[in-house]
């Protein structure tokens, strides 16, 4: 086990390698000036140059991505184009939200899609089994933030039970944090709740017509314990790595949920940085998705061994 | 069943807010603002973007600055004096004056900010020309010393949009102009808590208990700038449907320029009002690129101008009547240098002469790279309007989608569209920043020294100097109107309709000032 843990963080370094450099030569290539975003409208072509010059864009792209990768090997992400801030700092400050979302999102999205999924294949062909179907197809086609505005008309704007925007952070007040998480988290969930369901429903109808279900019910277990301990364990495997894939679907529709709720997470801090060309932030959040989506899907893989003993790494 | 849990959860909610809130509501009344973007540079010399111009204005204070009726009055300044040959101007600093840190406001303080900021803004820049030296008389009076006379002094001191000549203190004035500063001491009437503040969140402004107001009432940015409220918070909420739904849920006070389209929704809630604080509006401009084929050809550009109509794209891009205004003048509708002599050829749309003109300077066909903007709304359908009316006019047009700050970049390129150049694009201004010919750069036509585009045009500059110059009002606005007509002659660009976006506030908040620039002393919150 160790032995492969170590051989998938080493496996790591390549992959941030291509994406480090992917995510540099994109941002150089397309088209975007910082400078002359950064020096607004009335600057002078010579303004520009000069800010240009000051940032090191003058430079020829490989010195440019030598400076990146060296300080970025001694911990030094850099510093904003246009927060008076470092990157690391920027980061520190944005993190806490995107956590937020993302741990409210996917305990919301699983303790409700697996159960449902589940019941859905028990129940396969019922009234139950077709509504939690047409869920998912619907949760599938429908826009993260066709959903947001439609869930911010009802619960907050018509009910007034929730607020419309903003974050409050967890350790100022624990119910106005949680109180501004459901309606964001609701929103992320549903193309969660709706992929996880599906792939459970699939998984453990499979299951369902083992020859080890047949023997449990033969042996008298009522169906809570076939389904719960025999059906969703022996389909575990699959789910896990629907939810380890959805992390990425998480990290985007973080994007799009942040910047519609208002939270001011990682997901804005990217766009913001996109729109204003804000090279250093933008590279190393890329980087640092990619380090969270590797590593998480490290941790689902190690994960198989307590659901299925036969996988031995 | 549904109001029981509706109050239970009001309840809660109430709660929640009261115990989240309950140091802000200790501090007394809170306005919670949004802008129409976000704040990121803090140093409003650095930068133009409105957003930092408004950041300065709540914790700086001016020298000068124009009131409601766009005439410059003193505002740190007590007293100023002028000699016989108007080359020595003396300014004397009103008694009281603190800088946030507590210590008091000097000459010295003043020098350094003027000349920082006029190392970067384009009238500073003009004036600075003028300048022959500083000189501090004592602690609360200096000199500015000209070569000769010039006509804009208190104009450029009292310019109310970027870059506004606001006082720092002398250490802080002191940082390169090229580069940010990180101190936020002003002597405005709010003070800037840093710590509190987390850019891409919320900035947080506090009353500054020991600024001392003038005893004149309010008038546009002059006058008394008393806070009435506590707390000022810029909320950074990027959607505009949400702020909106906000403002209508009462999580916010006040949204500084809700988009066009969803004006309707907010009249519709008795308890939002719309307010006109910017009575002067935007102007929109077209804006060719001289340099390359074929807007080199002044005929060309002529032709250009010919085709194109202001109505068309106010209809396109505001759509109510009641929020744009067809104008002829240059330098805005309803200011003193307005005239719209000659600005026919903006007004009403005559392709035959188009194709004439085009005809004569020998176009061959070659499309126009016309650059659209995707990401700001109220531009948005201006470029689809002038690909149609160019077309119309026998041009070929090859439009060209991008987010502005592409098209930003895009427009510093000088060469060729086939190089990466452009030809054509559109942006507008505050009609502030173009009240006359210093201030309103699209006039430059000095080659590389002029805004994007580039125009050459001796005999511009010569009647730009004049005008910089002249010190007599009437001769002023002659002169005013000699560029205009030189500009619409040569075609140097197009000022293509006035345009207006009222803010929205909750009706429990009052007092918000007309003026150029969304101020936020005087606010009442109720």
């Amino acid at each position: 086990m160790l032995d492969f843990i170590v051989r998938r963080l080493i496996a790591i370094i390549p992959v941030l390698t291509v994406v480090a450099v992917f995510v540099f030569l994109m941002l150089r290539l397309t088209p975007g000036d910082p400078a002359a975003v950064i020096a607004g409208d009335n600057a002078t072509s010579d303004q520009i140059d000069d800010i240009r010059r000051k940032l090191g864009l003058d430079e020829p792209i490989w010195t440019q991505f030598v400076i990146w990768i060296s300080n970025m090997l001694q911990g030094n992400f850099g510093e904003s184009f246009f927060f008076k801030k470092t990157v690391a700092e920027l980061i520190a400050q944005r993190v806490e939200p995107t956590l937020a979302l993302a741990v409210c999102t996917l305990v919301f999205a699983v303790t409700l899609s697996v159960p449902l999924g589940v019941l859905a294949a028990y129940r396969q062909g019922s009234m139950l089994d077709r509504v939690v179907m047409g869920f998912s197809v619907l949760g599938f086609s429908v826009p993260g933030f066709v959903i947001g505005y439609c869930l911010i008309y009802v619960f907050a704007i018509e009910l007034g039970w929730l607020p419309v925007q903003g974050y409050i952070r967890i350790g100022v007040n624990f119910w106005a944090f949680l109180e501004r998480m459901v309606l964001p988290s609701l929103t992320l969930s549903v193309g969660f709740i709706a992929l996880i369901s599906r792939i459970t429903r699939a998984s453990v109808l499979e299951v369902l017509n083992e020859d080890y279900i047949r023997t449990a019910r033969a042996k008298g277990l009522s169906n809570r314990v076939v389904l719960m301990r025999h059906a969703l364990r022996n389909a575990a495997v699959p789910i896990l790595t629907v939810i380890g894939l959805g992390i990425a679907i998480l990290i985007g529709g973080a994007v799009v949920t942040e910047s519609v709720f208002g939270l001011p997470g990682l997901g804005r801090l990217t766009v913001e940085a996109v729109l204003s060309r804000d090279f250093p932030t933008i590279q190393t959040v890329i980087l640092m998705f990619s380090v969270v989506y590797v590593v998480i899907n490290l941790l689902i893989d190690i994960s198989y061994t307590l659901f299925d003993p036969r996988i031995r790494y | 069943m549904k109001q029981v849990m509706r109050r239970t959860l009001a309840a809660i909610a109430a709660g929640a807010v009261v115990a989240a809130a309950g140091p802000v509501m200790a501090q007394g009344k809170t306005l919670k603002v949004v802008q129409h973007g976000n704040l990121t540079i803090l140093d409003p010399v650095w930068t133009t973007a409105y957003v930092t111009r408004n950041h300065g204005y709540l914790i700086y204070d001016t020298l000068f600055a124009a009131d409601g009726d766009y005439a410059v009055k003193p505002q740190m300044v007590d007293t100023y004096t002028v000699s016989p040959d108007k080359t020595v101007w003396t300014f004397t600093l009103r008694d009281g004056l603190e800088w946030h840190d507590g210590k008091p406001v000097t000459s010295a303080d003043c020098i350094a900010s003027l000349q920082r900021w006029g190392k970067r803004d384009a009238m500073g820049l003009k004036l600075m020309d003028f300048v022959k030296e500083f000189k501090e008389v004592d602690g609360k009076t200096f000199q500015m010393v000209l070569k000769e006379p010039y006509g804009l002094v208190l104009d450029t001191l009292g310019k109310p949009s970027s870059n506004v000549p606001f006082m720092m203190p002398k250490a802080v004035a002191d940082t390169d102009a090229f580069k940010q500063f990180d101190s936020y001491i002003g002597s405005g009437p709010f003070i800037y808590r840093a710590a509190e503040s987390k850019p891409g969140e919320r900035h947080v402004y506090v009353k500054n208990p020991k600024y001392k107001p003038r005893s004149e009432a309010p008038s546009g940015l002059a006058g008394g700038k008393v806070a009435k409220v506590d707390r000022v918070e810029i909320i950074e909420m990027p959607d505009t449907l949400q702020q909106v739904n906000a403002l209508i849920a009462g999580e916010i006070d006040i949204i500084e320029a809700p988009p066009h389209d969803l004006l309707p929704t907010l009249k519709k809630d008795k308890n939002i009002a719309l307010d006109d604080w910017n009575p002067l509006g935007h102007v929109f401009v077209i804006r060719f690129n001289h340099l390359v084929k074929p807007f080199d050809n002044p005929k060309v550009r002529l032709a250009a101008l010919h085709a194109i109509n202001q109505e068309d794209y106010l209809k396109a891009t505001v759509g109510d009547p009641a929020y744009y205004k067809v104008c002829g003048a240059a330098f805005i509708c309803g200011t003193p240098n307005a005239s719209d002599k000659g600005s026919d050829i903006l007004l009403k749309s005559n392709f035959e002469k188009s194709k004439e003109l085009l005809k004569e300077a020998g176009y061959d066909g070659t499309p126009v790279v016309l650059m659209q903007s995707t990401t700001l709304p109220i531009l948005t359908n201006t470029a689809p309007v002038t690909k149609s009316l160019l077309e119309k006019g026998g041009f070929k047009v090859d439009m060209q989608s991008m987010d502005w700050q592409t098209l930003v970049s895009r427009r510093t390129k000088k060469d060729a569209p086939s190089a990466g150049g452009w030809n054509v694009f559109h942006t507008y201004s505050v009609s502030a920043d173009a009240l006359n010919p210093i201030s309103n750069s699209y006039f430059v036509a000095a080659g590389d020294k002029s805004w994007f585009g580039w125009p050459t045009d001796p005999e511009m500059e010569k009647l730009r100097d004049a005008y910089a110059k002249e010190t007599d009002p009437a001769k002023a606005k002659a002169l005013a109107e000699a560029v205009q007509l030189r500009a619409l002659e040569t075609a140097q660009f197009g000022w293509i309709g006035q345009w207006y976006g009222p803010g929205a506030r909750r009706t429990n908040v009052t007092g918000w000032l007309k003026a150029p620039v969304p101020v936020f002393w005087n606010i009442e919150k109720k």
